[in-house]
Order: C-alpha cells, then structure tokens, then sequence
C-alpha cells in the first residue's frame, strides 16, 4: 500500500496538500487541470520534490527519506526517458546496472525485456533511428526489466497518436500483471482513465480528491473536475 | 533536491584552477604596482598610447558590426551554392594567427599588394596601410566574421512563424524593418560591440605589424616596447596599470550589457526572401564582398608561401617545434581548467564567473607581472614555455566555458532526474550521461585553445631569447628582417598548422555525433 500521510508540498506560493491511500496491486489515474500540481505531487513521490510537511509510505515504511533510485517505484517522464548518446539496449540495461558493465545472466534478461515489448532486433538502434511507439516501447522495457512494485507515468505517450496510445497502456497493464505492480498515471484525458485505471484522484485547488471509481467519478464529475472536463 | 553528492575532490580541483587564476592575476597586478611606484610617470607618449587604445577599438567594433549586419541579413534569408561554406568560413578567422592574417592584408592592401598595383594602373597615388586605418581595417578582418556570426544568431531566434506573418501580412522593407529586424538588432548588437570592443582593446601583433609610432601604438605594444628596447620594468609597469585600469573601466561598463553567446547552433536556419530586385542586389554584393574580403587575402597567403614553405630555414622548423610543446601544454591545461570549472558550476555560479574573468588582466600585463616576479629569482627565459602556454590557456577559458556550460547545464536538466531514479553513481552519471553530451563542445573548445595557442604572438616575446622563439614570434623576426619569402613561407607554415592543430583536436576529442 502507498500512503501520503498528510502531505504537503511548498514551492514559492504554491501548495499542495494530499492525504491519501493506494492499495498494492491498484491502477489509479491522476486527473486536474494543468497547473494544479500533478507532476509536482508525482515528483514528491519519486523523490525530486521535497515535502515540507508529512510522510510518504510504502507497505508501511518510510520511503521519502530515501534518494530516488532506493524507492520502491519506476518512473517515466514526459520525455528525456531515453539518454540519446546510447543504445537501445544501453538504455534498458541501465535498470539493471547503471554502470553498464552486464553479467551474462543480466544481458540475457535485457534482450528478454526487448523480446517482450516487441522490439527484437533494435538493440543496437540510437533512440534517434525509433519511432515515438519504440521510444516508448524501449522506456516500458526498462520498467518491465526494474521490476518494482509501483510504475509512476507522468504522462510519457502524450505525444502519440489515440491508437498508439491505447497500444502503450495496454502494454503498461501487461507489465504491471506480470510485476504484479502498482500503477499511478498522470493524464488529461478521461478516455485514459477509463482505459486503464479502475481509480481515478483529482488533483485542484491545491488538494487531492479521492482515489474515487473513475466511473462514478466521469458520471458525475464534482464542480472543479466538471470545469476542467467541459460539463457545465 | 540534491541527492548526488558531487566528490569533494572536484570541488577542491575548481577551487585550486579558481586561486591559481586569481592568483596570477592579483599576483601580477601586485608586481605591476609596486614596481611602478618607483620614478616613472605617464608621458604625453603614453597618454597618446591609451588614447589610440580606445580610439581604434571603438572604430573597430563600429566598423565590423556595422558592415556585419547586411551580410548576416543576406545570409540569413538567402539559399545559395556555398552557403554553408561561407557561415564556415566565418569561423575561421577565430582561429587564425593574427600574423597569417596581417601577411595576406598586406599581400592586398600594402605597399606592393594588388590593391595598390590597381590604383597605380588608374594612376592614383598608392595607399599607405599602416596607421590607424590598418589597425582598424585588420581588427575588422578578424571581427567582421565574428560580428556576422554573432548577428546571424539573432536572426536564427527570430521565430519563424514571425517571419511568415510578415511575409502574409505584406510587410514591405520598412515594416520589416521596424516590427521584425530592428527590436531583434537592438538586442544583438550592443552585444557584439562589446565582445569587438573588448578584444581590439588588448591588440598587440596587429599594433606591433602595422601600427607603431607615436600615433599608432597600443598600451600592449608600449608596454612590449618599453621592456624590449629600454629593458624599463618600471615603464612597463606603470603602462601595464594603465591597461589594466582601462580594462577594468571597460568591463564595468560592459557588464550591464548581456554578452551573445558564441555558440556553434542555429546558424542554419533560413528567413523566406524578401521580394524586389534592390533587396537581391544589395544582398548578393554584401555576400560577395565579404566573402572576397576573406578570401583573398587568405589565398595570397598560400600562392605566395607556397615556393618557399619546403626550404625554410632550420630556426623556423626549431620555432615549429616549440609551438607544439607550447600548444600542447597549453590545450592540457585548458582541459583541467575547464573540465574542473565546469563540473563545479553546474549547481554553482561562480565557477563561470570566475573563468570568463580569466585574464581580467590582459595577456602583457600579466606577462610583465610575472616577469617582475620571476626575474629575481631566475631566468625568465626558462619559464616562456609555462608561462606562454598558461596565458594561453586563460584566454581561451573563456570560450570554452561559453561552449561547456550550457552544454553541461542542459543535459543536467534533461537528464538528472533520470539518473537519479536509476541510481547512477557520480562516476557513472559522469561517463553515461555528461560525458556523451559534453564531447562535442568539448572538442570545439580545446581546438578552439590549440590554435589560439599555436598562433599567438603574446607574452612570448617577453620571456623567449633566441633560440627559444615560438613559430608567430620566429615568423614576426623574419618579417623585421625583411627575409619576404621566408617570412611569407613561414606564414604559410603558420595557417597550416593552426588549421590542422585545430581540425586535428576536434576530431581526437570531439569524435562523431554520439546520438546517430
């Protein structure tokens, strides 16, 4: 279980407080206009925001005293997932040892990685020579390859195309089931949500709502989120 | 948050290249003033000297900023055969020994150079080259292209849709002007008057060529004179503090103004063209009278060196081979400078500050202050090897911290977050995300030092006897013994190895493109 143990975050006037739980196993979406702090609440949980107040636990344990690397979690950013100087293979070899210098056992459970996303026979690819999908496909590797229980999206397939898209975050279902992983998904798109995330938390006006069933919560959306969505 | 701790090794690296810079330069500063106490005052001579200073290098910023900016418009929306070959050519007056570039002038523009024969065809009266006009007409030589490249920046940040919408909206020449050019001009070009500014202002090979006299001579020059010819400290001193005031007063000044930055990128983007037949006309001629501007000079270089480069005398094959020791040395040096400054000052400020004032005190005044220092204690003719390749070394660190820093800065910020959640180890995140990133730049600046170095005529003339001579420094005593060929041999010499020290450095250090 995550837990935000009433947290909050100060960045010059900004605040944002959140207090709330996420069962293991869940995918929760997180919904809110822009502005209102969603990648800054993702980045307190991954470790690059600092919390000014409060604790962030995981299966009961303090992790936001830990540097990024030690906590429980895989995170993919917007962009920059990918070092553009190395492989593709490089690449998702750094989740299993950053210095780069791979056992046998750990080469073959990279090409493994890369079987298993689909990109066979791009491991000697620069990120430059891929499509959008196959950069995407090379950081979920990466995700699959870490293995840690939660995987924190701040929107890295904002830029594909709806079918594409859908394409990435069925693979992200398949590697949470198969990680048996959390998921927390940053988004703007309620079709995301639904598509993936059982639970959905509203980040606006500088607190977090929820995690509330994205259904119910799309039915009948609370004022703020109803703005952001156009139902008025 | 800062969960990397940088080793404190690096930090102690940046704090030891920022006191020995510090060091030298109070160090010689100290020297120069307490030597200069002693007797000497200014002369009306020297007065003259800080007078011609400043006077031709406003001339020379005015003068290649001016005649800059229609050929950095005509290059900016205009696509033609050569294109990139010229915004290259631009370049390489940066890297050029101020000799090479003084011999292929006069090979022009002096007393037997092809302009001159021109005139005397016409039967007007020749042209005399040396004075303050030939001063300012080799400062522009070297700063035209570096005011071009400067002012072509602008033009490339200029968005592209603003130049559509002034293409849609049928903006003539004027509005252009008003709306588009003019508010990106305002921003650029007080810029680059102060980068022209600031280098003309410690000229000393070109002075030395074409200037001299009581009318034409520049405080570096003075300060050179006055220990060469009266073996005067105190002259020199007192000279050197004059310079170092100006200098001062100069910075401070310009210090308001944000510098441009003498990067490498967007030299390539293209405005659509203007219509009409007298914008055409006045872009083709601003292109092709740069380009003749640099080349001929450039190319009577080679045709005239080129019969006797093979049969240089051996002092010149011995001045090539202390270059080397000097320029490698010196390329060493920068690469600990920069790398250590660098590193420090991507979390930090004052490790930029500190490099880009690197020779806050310019490259005669700190000749003369170590040679103060030194000369009691031991010959200073042993220590023109270090102390050339050092001053050297700190007058490129600049330029290379320009190149560096943002390089450094934004890989930090694209992919610091990324290393972190991945674990990289700081020698890790150093040789897996900056190094890659850094290579480029890095073997730009390093050539950029090796031939600055290789082609300088500076401190060495205060340190080296003979025997001693650098290849500038054994080319400019030929060209005082009016040894022609030779000389013009030697120069040709010269351009081959700065632009092959250059070419040779970037390739070694800087390697392919690590992304393709």
């Amino acid at each position: 279980m995550l837990t935000l143990d009433e947290v909050t975050i100060t960045q010059d006037d900004f605040t944002l407080r959140a207090d709330f739980r996420i069962n293991a196993g869940a995918r929760v979406a997180i919904i809110g206009p822009s502005g209102a702090g969603k990648s800054t609440l993702v980045g307190a949980i991954a470790g690059f925001v600092p919390l000014a107040q409060g604790r962030v636990l995981w299966e009961g344990a303090r992790i936001d005293t830990l540097p990024p690397a030690k906590r429980p979690l895989s995170i993919l950013f917007q962009d920059n997932n990918l070092l553009p100087h190395l492989t593709v293979f490089d690449n998702v070899a750094l989740g299993v040892n950053p210095n780069l210098r791979l056992s046998a056992p750990q080469r073959a459970s990279v090409l493994h990685a890369l079987e298993q996303v689909g990109l066979e026979g791009f491991e000697t690819r620069k990120p430059a020579q891929l499509s959008g999908g196959q950069i995407s496909r090379t950081a979920l590797a990466r995700v699959l390859l870490r293995a840690r229980p939660l995987i924190v999206l701040d929107e890295p397939f904002a830029a594909l195309g709806p079918a594409l898209k859908a394409e990435m975050l069925d693979l992200v279902e398949g590697i949470a089931a198969q990680n048996r992983a959390t998921v927390l998904m940053i988004t703007h798109d309620p079709e995301d949500a639904r598509r993936l995330c059982p639970e959905t938390i509203v980040v606006a006006r500088g607190e977090t709502q929820g995690p509330t069933p994205t259904d119910v919560l799309l039915a009948d959306p609370p004022p703020d989120l109803a703005e952001y969505l156009g139902h008025s | 948050m800062i969960w990397r701790i940088e080793p404190k090794a690096l930090l102690w690296a940046a704090v030891l290249v920022a006191a020995a810079l510090v060091l030298v330069n109070l160090g010689a500063l100290g020297a120069v003033i307490s030597r200069s106490e002693h007797g000497a005052t200014l002369t009306p001579a020297d007065w003259a000297a800080a007078r011609f200073t400043v006077t031709q290098a406003l001339w020379s910023a005015a003068l290649s900023v001016l005649l800059a900016i229609p050929v950095a418009r005509a290059l900016a929306r205009r696509r033609f055969f050569g294109r990139g070959l010229l915004v290259v050519l631009m370049g390489a007056p940066f890297i050029l020994p101020s000799l090479v570039a003084i011999t292929g002038l006069l090979a022009v523009f002096g007393r037997n150079g092809l302009f001159n024969e021109a005139l005397a065809l016409l039967g007007i009266a020749p042209i005399r080259i040396y004075g303050l006009h030939g001063v300012v007409l080799a400062h522009v030589f070297f700063n035209l292209p570096l005011s071009v490249r400067l002012i072509l920046q602008g033009w490339a940040r200029v968005p592209a849709e603003h130049q559509r919408l002034s293409a849609s909206l049928g903006f003539g020449a004027w509005a252009r002007f008003r709306h588009i050019e003019a508010p990106m001009l305002t921003r650029v070009v007080p810029g680059a008057l102060a980068v022209v500014f600031l280098i003309c202002l410690t000229s000393f090979a070109v002075a030395l060529i074409l200037g001299g006299g009581p009318r034409a001579t520049t405080l570096e020059l003075a300060i050179y004179q006055a220990f060469r010819f009266d073996f005067d400290l105190g002259r020199a001193a007192i000279l050197a503090l004059l310079q170092a005031a100006i200098g001062a007063a100069a910075l401070l000044i310009l210090a308001r103004l944000t510098l441009p930055d003498s990067g490498i990128s967007g030299l390539d983007r293209t405005a659509p063209p203007p219509p009409g037949g007298l914008a055409r006309l006045l872009d083709a001629s601003s292109i092709a009278m740069a380009a003749l501007f640099l080349l001929v000079p450039l190319t009577l270089v080679v045709l005239r060196g080129a019969p006797y480069i093979l049969g240089l005398p051996a002092p010149v094959w011995l001045a090539l081979w202390q270059s080397l020791k000097v320029a490698t040395l010196s390329v060493g040096l920068l690469a600990l400078m920069s790398a250590a400054l660098t590193l420090a000052g991507l979390h930090r400020r004052w490790p930029e500050g500190l490099g880009m004032a690197a020779l806050i005190a310019s490259p005669m005044v700190i000749g003369t202050g170590l040679f103060i220092l030194i000369h009691p204690i031991s010959d200073p003719a042993h220590w023109a090897l270090p102390v050339t390749a050092f001053v050297n070394a700190a007058m490129a660190l600049p330029f290379a911290l320009r190149a560096l820093l943002p390089a450094a800065r934004r890989a930090e910020a694209d992919f610091a977050r990324l290393s972190l959640s991945l674990g990289l180890s700081w020698r890790a995140h150093l040789r897996l995300v900056l190094w890659p990133r850094l290579r480029r730049p890095a073997g730009f600046a390093l050539a950029l030092g090796a031939a600055l170095s290789l082609g300088d005529l500076g401190v060495i003339v205060l340190f080296a006897q003979t025997g001693g001579e650098t290849l500038p420094m054994q080319m400019q005593r030929l060209m005082g013994a009016y040894r022609t060929g030779d000389a013009a041999g030697a120069a040709l010499l010269l351009l081959i190895v700065a632009l092959a020290g250059f070419v040779l450095v970037e390739r070694l250090i800087g390697g392919r493109n690590a992304d393709a």
